[in-house]
């Protein structure tokens, strides 16, 4: 048994150390809104928060998360930066098919969440998950016109 | 998953309207039903019936007490705001905002057939356009019978209602209903035989700006894809596919082992695969991974077996040196006369590449099969009806016994139409069969780019002829390749395959003698169409060529396109938007004011039904292409959303240019090389570039969408690199010597 908090639950999982954070999330406790989309960390449909900080679940071993706090997509909208990214997210139309966009919700909120008023640079440092659907500009509108705004947790 | 299975199975064969509706109704528990509902007609009814399609309003549309409308959309979303689209058309015509909708993808069946009344598909950007009229008829019977219901409530006559955004007015009394409150009644109304259309001066809905009805579930994860879904009981499934294709497992050689192995269920063997079912994908993955797999090639092995020694350079090197019958897409004058009359002639020959679908979303098929024999399969689809007879060959029961989920899709580009063994379906079937529970199969991102069937490669030899002046009189193209659709069907059609020529065939301009050509040449490896299909190549050989032409002649290239479209009206004016889009022509090289060097580069397609003009802009930094700005017009005759033909013109922009600047699937030694996102690159957010759009409404024949906006983007960049650089790149992907 494995013990993960995940968006302020305590879960206890039937899982073996290795498992990926990304398929516990998915299979044990049904949470889909994290997407599995390579599996070796490269396009970050599977972004969540450890602690706060924008990760990559697919390559995650829940066995080194114990004490750590995880939030998925599922609780974006519970965090007040999160909620204004996710408002953004459709007051620019960003999503196209969307299988990306959980992960790019995810890395917007951390980096806003760290740095309420980042530069250019540290938007495209931050927002480096793969979209097919290239909604790259409606992306990076979305994080400045939050940033804009000033986000503050 | 709403499940409508159980009420469509007890639906009588007859009056496909009221009985059914009647029925339908006195048999659900749910209460909140109302004009109708969508069922699966694909199933009790159907095939003997006859429907006409999207007559009956049941079939599409729920209208809910507090007046939401469910919409099942004959088309499939997959990014390109087709839900949207559907809305505004059908809201507009019913008068309903399009906010009000929810919108699901509507499973196979006749009434969905609405693309000219006999097929149905999502793809060459044809959905709206190939039902617009049939889906405005669709919200305009609902509007009628909710008119009706209303005057048979207050006992007034008809002519004397009106609507306003979801509820039908008595203006002489003030009394208003909404049509939530109004649905119920209307259950029994027959459906107008003619109703009459808006003109579209009073539009309220279609050709603005309206927001996606997907926008929100898609920002907090709760939109649910084929990946997503889940039944009690079910199983995970991951695939280990052979290294190529045609060969069949023999063994396993460590079994006992990986049967062994933590959550494993069991392991199988399939056509042309190894399968293990476990309790988690996770498991199921580690242990498939870990199976040792002897694999042999079959005498007779099938489908295109990929040669052991296949490789693309070496195929490449075939493709343009391969002799042949050369088969004419479109010839006009005397090309013979006109090259021996040159003044002066131009020849180049002219690569691309194979090219991976790499939606983000990977394949994945859940099977369930029910105690009364029948099977509920989910997966990603963008033709049901050709879907659900494949699916119905691979379980060996009838079509009518299937019931076929039509999930939203993680990105398509034309992944998801029927290709042999390029769809996990067939393993789920065959895995729920065997463990007699539900099974999903994930396919991993390394076995989906193996199996994935590619945009094709051709090589193009050109000949251009000049005359004194420098202007082009004549040109000839023969393309060695094999079309997408002759490759899907793996055979030769009695005509040429037009998506194998599409982009050097039906250009505008006036160019004199011409002749393109098709040598054929069969792909080893597996064919599919890809966003723009042969647009997404065929524009670049053409409108690239063109711009060698202009050099040779000493024209300027945009002079050149203008005078060579003299006398079409439509397309100067969009040549034109374009120009005046980026502030007016300017072909450098030129001083950026960072320093850079930079120059553009113009091109223009005729794709699916729409006119585009695109200009790039380019410098080189770091021994690699910078592609800055791209400004896009485009002509689609008529609109219904702008806004999302803004945000399918960025899209189409960045695939188009993520093919020109990366983009390229291998092979050697049979073997795919790349088989994730780590050796092959999609454009990535640091590539993309600023793309403004100015969208020209000429009033012509409305056309597509999804695609146009591709293909006139790598000649686009190809044309300003080779300005900046002085160096013609005549192989996608661009490579700087």
């Amino acid at each position: 048994m494995i013990e993960l908090t995940v968006n302020g639950a305590v879960h206890r999982l039937d899982a073996e150390p290795e498992t990926p954070l990304l398929w516990a999330l998915r299979d044990n406790l049904g949470m889909t809104g994290t997407k599995y989309g390579c599996g070796i960390a490269q396009c970050g449909a599977c972004s969540v928060m450890v602690d706060g900080t924008v990760t990559r679940s697919c390559v995650l071993p829940i066995g080194s998360l114990a004490g750590t706090r995880i939030t998925t997509i599922e609780a974006v909208e519970a965090d007040p930066v999160g909620a204004k990214v996710t408002a953004a997210w459709v007051r620019h139309q960003v999503p196209q098919c969307g299988y990306c966009q959980s992960g790019q919700v995810m890395a917007a909120t951390a980096l806003l969440k760290q740095n309420a008023r980042p530069s250019e640079a540290d938007v495209e440092g931050a927002m480096s998950n793969l979209c097919r659907c290239c909604t790259y500009n409606a992306i990076k509108a979305a994080v400045r016109d939050v940033a804009g705004e000033g986000a503050t947790a | 998953m709403s499940d409508l299975g159980a009420a469509a199975g007890t639906l009588p064969l007859g009056d496909p309207v009221n009985v059914s509706r009647r029925r339908f109704i006195a048999g659900t528990a749910a209460g909140a039903l109302v004009l109708g509902f969508g069922m699966p007609l694909g199933r009790a009814r159907g095939q003997g019936a006859t429907i006409a399609p999207g007559t009956r309003v049941p079939a599409f549309l729920e209208i809910r007490p507090d007046s939401s409308i469910r919409l099942l959309s004959p088309f499939t979303e997959g990014g390109q705001g087709i839900w949207t689209a559907m809305a505004q058309i059908v809201g507009e015509e019913l008068d309903a905002d399009p906010a009000a909708f929810v919108v699901e993808n509507a499973p196979p069946g006749p009434d969905y057939l609405v693309m000219n009344g006999k097929i149905r598909f999502t793809g060459g950007s044809n959905s709206v356009r190939g039902s617009y009229t049939t889906m405005r008829r669709l919200g305009a019977s609902a509007r009628a019978v909710l008119i009706a219901a209303a005057a048979q409530r207050w006992g007034v006559p008809a002519a004397t209602l009106t609507t306003a955004p979801g509820r039908v007015l008595h203006a002489a009394s003030g009394r208003a209903l909404t049509y939530g409150e109004l649905a119920p009644h209307a259950l029994d109304l027959p459906v107008p035989a003619s109703v009459t259309l808006k003109d579209r001066k009073d539009f309220r809905w279609i050709g603005t700006r309206q927001p996606r009805v997907d926008a929100h579930a898609k920002s907090t994860g709760q939109i649910r894809y084929s990946i997503d879904i889940a039944v009690d009981g079910m199983l995970h499934a991951a695939i280990q596919h052979a290294p190529r294709l045609g060969l069949q497992p023999a063994r396993i050689r460590n079994e006992a082992a990986v049967k062994a192995m933590a959550g494993v269920h069991s392991v199988h063997v399939l056509d042309g695969a190894v399968a293990v079912v476990a309790r988690r994908f996770w498991h199921a993955r580690r242990a498939v991974e870990a199976a040792e797999v002897e694999w042999t090639m079959p005498a007779a092995p099938g489908f295109r077996p990929m040669p052991a020694d296949f490789s693309t350079d070496a195929f490449a090197a075939h493709l343009a040196t391969a002799t042949g019958r050369e088969e004419v897409g479109e010839s006009a004058g005397d090309v013979a006369t006109a090259f021996a009359g040159a003044h002066a002639t131009v020849n180049a020959t002219y690569h691309s590449q194979y090219l991976n679908h790499a939606q983000l979303e990977p394949p994945s098929a859940l099977a369930r099969f029910n105690a009364d024999g029948t099977l509920d399969l989910w997966f990603p689809l963008q033709s049901p009806e050709e879907a659900l007879d494949d699916a119905a060959k691979a379980a060996g029961i009838a079509r009518e016994r299937i019931q076929l989920h039509a999930p939203p899709l993680g990105g398509f580009f034309g992944r998801h139409f029927q290709y042999r063994h390029a769809a996990p379906f067939p393993q789920a079937i065959a895995l729920a069969k065997a463990v007699k529970a539900p099974v999903k199969v994930i396919w991993t991102r390394e076995e989906e780019f193996l199996r994935d069937p590619l945009r094709p490669m051709a090589a193009v030899r050109w000949r251009g002829a000049l005359d004194a002046d420098g202007l082009p009189v004549a040109i000839e193209a023969i393309s060695a390749t094999e079309g997408p659709s002759e490759g899907i069907a793996d055979q030769r059609g009695s005509r040429i395959d037009r998506a194998a020529l599409e982009g050097m065939t039906g250009k505008a301009y006036a160019i004199a003698n011409r002749r393109i050509a098709q040598i054929f040449v069969k792909s080893p490896a597996t064919l599919a169409y890809w966003r723009s299909v042969g647009h997404s190549m065929n524009d670049f050989f053409y409108e690239a060529f063109l711009d060698e032409l202009a050099d040779k002649g000493g024209q300027d290239p945009y002079a050149l396109r203008r005078r060579l479209l003299a006398g079409d009206p439509r397309l100067t004016t969009l040549l034109d938007a374009v120009v005046d889009l980026c502030g007016g022509w300017k072909r450098g090289p030129f001083a950026a004011p960072d320093g850079s060097m930079r120059a553009r580069g113009i091109a223009m397609a005729s794709p699916f039904g729409s006119q585009v003009a695109a200009i790039a802009e380019v410098s080189v930094a770091d021994g690699a292409v910078r592609v800055h700005d791209v400004w896009q017009a485009i002509d689609p005759g008529t609109i219904v959303n702008p806004a999302i033909i803004e945000a399918q013109v960025n899209s189409a922009v960045a695939m188009g240019l993520s093919q020109a600047l990366g983009e390229e699937a291998t092979y050697k030694d049979g073997q795919r090389i790349a088989r994730n996102f780590d050796g092959y690159t999609i454009l990535a957010p640091t590539q993309m570039p600023r793309v403004h759009v100015r969208i020209v409404e000429s009033g012509a024949a409305m056309g597509g969408i999804g695609e146009p906006g591709l293909p006139a983007v790598a000649p686009a960049v190809a044309n300003a690199l080779a300005r900046l650089t002085g160096k013609r790149a005549r192989s996608l992907p661009i490579k700087l010597a």
